[in-house]
């Protein structure tokens, strides 16, 4: 099936088969590698972009599925040379340790500051309930995304 | 993991879809916002031959007051109801559902269609859907239809949808006191024990979720309540207790009565 999607300010047509994850559409036809595959069944939150401005699970969402749809991944977020204050804030505050789960952790920190810009420690851990980091640094990442918002405010 | 092949087909209308549901009958499945079929297909559990993608119907995205009643569109998101003013201000315990659901992500995708036609026994809608006596719409190919929620859940997985019926809304009446809580999975965040209590008048209605293989109505709480929340000791009479990894007949029976006596008292 065609389908064409807008990834990071682009657009693509593709003919796609209806199984292939957006993931997968993501990773292994744009060569888009910055979206991990973790579980593959919406329970880690490594695959997370926004979709039409909302942080998604692309691990379960088909590529057909995207199919008219603005995608922003990990990939999306610098500008150029410069990284994304949200980035920034994760190499500052050390939020990330193997880095695995990190790009998942940007998109959706990028949806909580989207609808919270100034959030508690409380909501920002509430808000990432859905991201899992197997090296358990959620000290930190909580830390930079806090840190992020101040950036981004002042 | 990837899923086995299947044909993919975009229903732009509720008609075109249940035709096509008509059509292929236990061989295609209902796509909406996928968040349990799509993991379900992947692992295999599930293969259909058709997939028929209701996501992009009109008109199913919508939350409309209707005099004293609330109608929820089939494909509105956990998030779309958590967000709702007007739901927030008429079924606040809608409200207080949809927040306790998977995280953000899932949210943002996830449907309370599907999630009602799919009917986990673990899943948080059908114990508040049963204690607010919602009504849930259904299109197939003879037309609408109206199913009482007490009707609707019939098992495991299993509902009163024809093989030829979708979900296309669910209707509420407003409530005014009532409320959700739940004890979570703590990974998945189901419900292990998820228990709704709608205060009518002098009584009570309690939904139970998590508990059975079927969601079900607290009769024996809400025929011993008397104002205080001693009926709660009544949250398992009669009813066949689930085992699972996550808790044993014992720990679920009490959690049941600790939640029931919580909403209660709330």
């Amino acid at each position: 099936m065609k389908i064409t999607v807008k990834v990071n300010g682009v657009a693509y047509t593709h003919e796609v088969e209806p199984r292939i994850s957006l993931t997968h559409y993501l990773r292994e036809i744009l060569d888009l590698t910055g979206t991990h595959i973790g579980c593959d069944t919406s329970g880690c939150g490594a695959c997370t972009v926004t979709m039409d401005g909302k942080a998604v699970k692309s691990c379960t969402i088909l590529a057909v599925q995207a199919d008219g749809s603005d995608i922003t991944t990990i990939e999306g977020m610098a500008n150029g040379n410069e990284m994304h204050p949200i980035q920034a804030a994760f190499k500052e505050h050390h939020g990330l340790q193997c880095g695995f789960c990190t790009p998942g952790m940007v998109m959706t920190a990028a949806d909580i500051l989207k609808n919270n810009p100034n959030p508690t420690e409380e909501e920002v851990r509430h808000g990432l309930e859905g991201n899992f980091c197997r090296c358990t640094g959620y000290h930190n990442i909580v830390k930079s995304i806090r840190h992020a918002a101040e950036q981004i405010n002042s | 993991m990837i899923p086995s092949k299947f044909n993919y087909i975009k229903a732009s209308s509720v008609s075109e879809a249940v035709n096509l549901l008509d059509e292929h009958g236990f061989d295609a499945k209902i796509l909406s916002g996928g968040h349990s079929l799509i993991p379900a297909m992947k692992l295999r559990l599930n293969r259909p031959e058709v997939v028929i993608d209701i996501g992009g119907i009109p008109g199913l995205d919508v939350i409309t007051e209707e005099g004293d009643a609330v109608v929820i569109g089939a494909n509105c998101t956990h998030q779309q109801i958590l967000n709702s003013q007007v739901i927030y201000k008429n079924v606040n315990i809608l409200k207080q559902t949809a927040a306790t659901i998977g995280d953000v992500q899932v949210r943002n995708k996830g449907t309370i269609g599907g999630s009602l036609a799919h009917a986990d026994p673990s899943a948080d809608y059908p114990a508040t859907v049963l204690a607010c006596d919602a009504t849930i719409i259904v299109a197939g190919k003879n037309g609408s239809r109206n199913i009482a929620a007490t009707d609707f859940f019939q098992g495991i997985f299993t509902t009163a949808l024809e093989d030829d019926e979708i979900i296309t809304a669910v209707r509420f009446p407003k409530i005014a006191h009532g409320n959700y809580h739940k004890f979570y999975q703590s990974a998945s965040r189901f419900a292990v024990v998820g228990v709704a209590v709608v205060f009518d008048g002098s009584g009570v209605k309690v939904g139970i979720t998590g508990v059975a293989d079927t969601p079900y109505r607290a009769t024996k709480v809400e025929e011993a309540y008397n104002g205080d929340s001693s009926a709660a000791e009544h949250a398992v009479d009669g009813v066949e207790v689930m085992s699972d990894h996550f808790a044993d007949v014992e720990y679920r029976s009490h959690l049941a009565k600790v939640f029931v006596k919580k909403g209660l008292e709330a």
